[in-house]
């Protein structure tokens, strides 16, 4: 046994060696490391699972379930957002598309706001909501549902009511309300859900074809 | 015992990581807008510092003190993102709303603090008690803030508690003023600054009373035990 336990001066030798400091640490980074690995192991179904039943809460709210009979997040179409293509989330009846909803990035006072928008076939606004956003507690957060109903109004909305120039807040003689004391987070959603109908005209054509039997997953 | 009423004293109040250290004061005036979210953030917060009060003074002995930093913030960050991971698997709702504050809690600068200054030198038990308290503390010192920042710049009082705490605690939520047109100023950072600044002269009011009294105390017991001879009287012209 003797002859392999470790020489007591060796080890000391060691503790004092420069290299010791930097093997502890890397031990402790290793150590950390694995704890991180085995929560991460543990936790990644689960956290999954949560966000897909918050896609399809917040989906629930922009496209009403009982107008599609299919899933709507297996059901997946692209369009192009600027430079980006952005997932388009197909509701249809059979083959025949009946909702459609896509999350778009608008910029408000506090940074990117994501919008969540729902249409019809018609191009007819099913609903709103504001999935993230960094506005200004108390003002600008009246774009959230919990705080206020103002993203409920574009429910019904298009293209053609109101008419182009009412698609603007009502202090830039829009027909849409601002806030007291915020003005730049309402223009900004205003002009993201715009923005949202005009892609969905530009694109009319690809997303409403009808659904073949892959798609539907 | 003794050292537990001093650890709680000097959590709570004397060595309080806002009031007293002046510390972590970037988290305090990101989210006291309102009184649930100092809340929040205190609870996690002092979740963190039992955790990582605990886990410090366990590896105590294997941590040289040429490491003691980067070691100390691995064993933080690691806590953190395993509770931000923990959460949002099993606690959903709740991390929705204290999911914005987790990730900053790595950067409280008051943990590291209490890391060094008190769980590298104590034993776990004191450490994570010491974790406990200070984390009272600042809860304590951002749910007043975010309460008093509500109240004057929104009217409200404890909007939204029945998200965080669940809908038995909704009888919190409490409009204080009705028709508030709001205050800008103190929902926005500089109000957190101010509001602060008016709590510090507050607390440093009060200690400095409490400082006044027991030494006029003091000064009475003094001139009680010279009247019956047990303290020698004062020189002539010494001033006491």
């Amino acid at each position: 046994m003797t002859d392999t336990a470790p020489d007591p001066s060796r080890l000391s030798a060691l503790k004092t060696s420069p290299l010791a400091p930097g093997l502890l640490l890397a031990l402790f980074s290793l150590g950390t490391a694995l704890i991180l690995a085995l929560s991460d192991d543990l936790t990644r179904d689960a956290i999954a699972t949560r966000a897909t039943e918050d896609l399809y809460a917040s989906l629930a709210q922009v496209m009403p379930p009982a107008s599609y009979d299919n899933d709507p997040t297996t059901s997946l179409r692209q369009m192009l957002d600027g430079e980006e293509m952005i997932p388009v989330y197909v509701g249809a009846e059979g083959a025949d598309v009946s909702a459609l909803a896509f999350a778009l990035t608008g910029y408000g006072y506090g940074g990117a706001i994501r919008v969540l928008i729902g249409l019809d076939a018609q191009g007819t606004l099913l609903g709103v909501r504001v999935l993230a956003h960094a506005e200004t507690p108390g003002l600008g957060d009246k774009i959230e549902t919990a705080k206020s109903d103002w993203v409920k109004g574009f429910a019904g909305k298009s293209l053609q009511s109101p008419a182009p120039d009412g698609w603007k807040v009502r202090k830039d003689g829009g027909q849409f309300d601002q806030f007291s004391g915020a003005t730049i987070t309402p223009r900004a959603v205003v002009a993201t859900v715009h923005r949202g109908l005009t892609l969905f005209k530009a694109n009319r054509a690809a997303l409403l074809a009808p659904l073949d039997a892959e798609e539907r997953g | 015992m003794a050292q537990y009423r001093k650890i709680a004293r000097d959590g709570l109040w004397d060595n309080n990581i806002v009031f007293g250290q002046m510390l972590a004061l970037c988290p305090l005036l990101a989210v006291t807008g309102t009184a649930t979210n100092g809340l929040g953030m205190g609870l996690a917060t002092t979740a963190v510092l039992v955790a990582s009060g605990l886990a410090v003074s366990l590896l105590r002995g294997a941590i040289t003190p040429e490491i003691r930093i980067p070691a100390f913030v691995l064993i933080i960050a690691c806590i953190v993102t395993v509770v931000d991971m923990a959460l949002n698997a099993w606690v959903h709702d709740l991390h929705k709303v204290l999911g914005l504050f987790i990730p900053l809690i790595v950067t409280n600068c008051a943990i590291l603090g209490r890391a060094e200054a008190f769980a590298s030198k104590q034993a776990p038990l004191a450490s994570a008690f010491d974790g406990l308290m200070m984390g009272l503390g600042f809860t304590l010192a951002l749910t007043v803030l975010g309460g008093l920042r509500e109240v004057l710049g929104s009217g409200t009082l404890f909007a939204n508690a029945s998200v965080l705490l669940g809908a038995r605690f909704g009888f919190l939520e409490t409009v204080v003023i009705p028709d508030y047109q709001g205050f800008l100023l103190l929902i926005l950072p500089p109000g957190g600054f101010i509001v602060l600044g008016f709590l510090l002269a507050l607390k440093s009011l009060a200690d400095s009373r409490r400082r006044a009294a027991s030494a006029a105390e003091t000064a009475r017991a003094a001139r009680s035990f010279t009247a019956v001879g047990v303290l020698p009287r004062p020189e002539e012209g010494e001033t006491s």
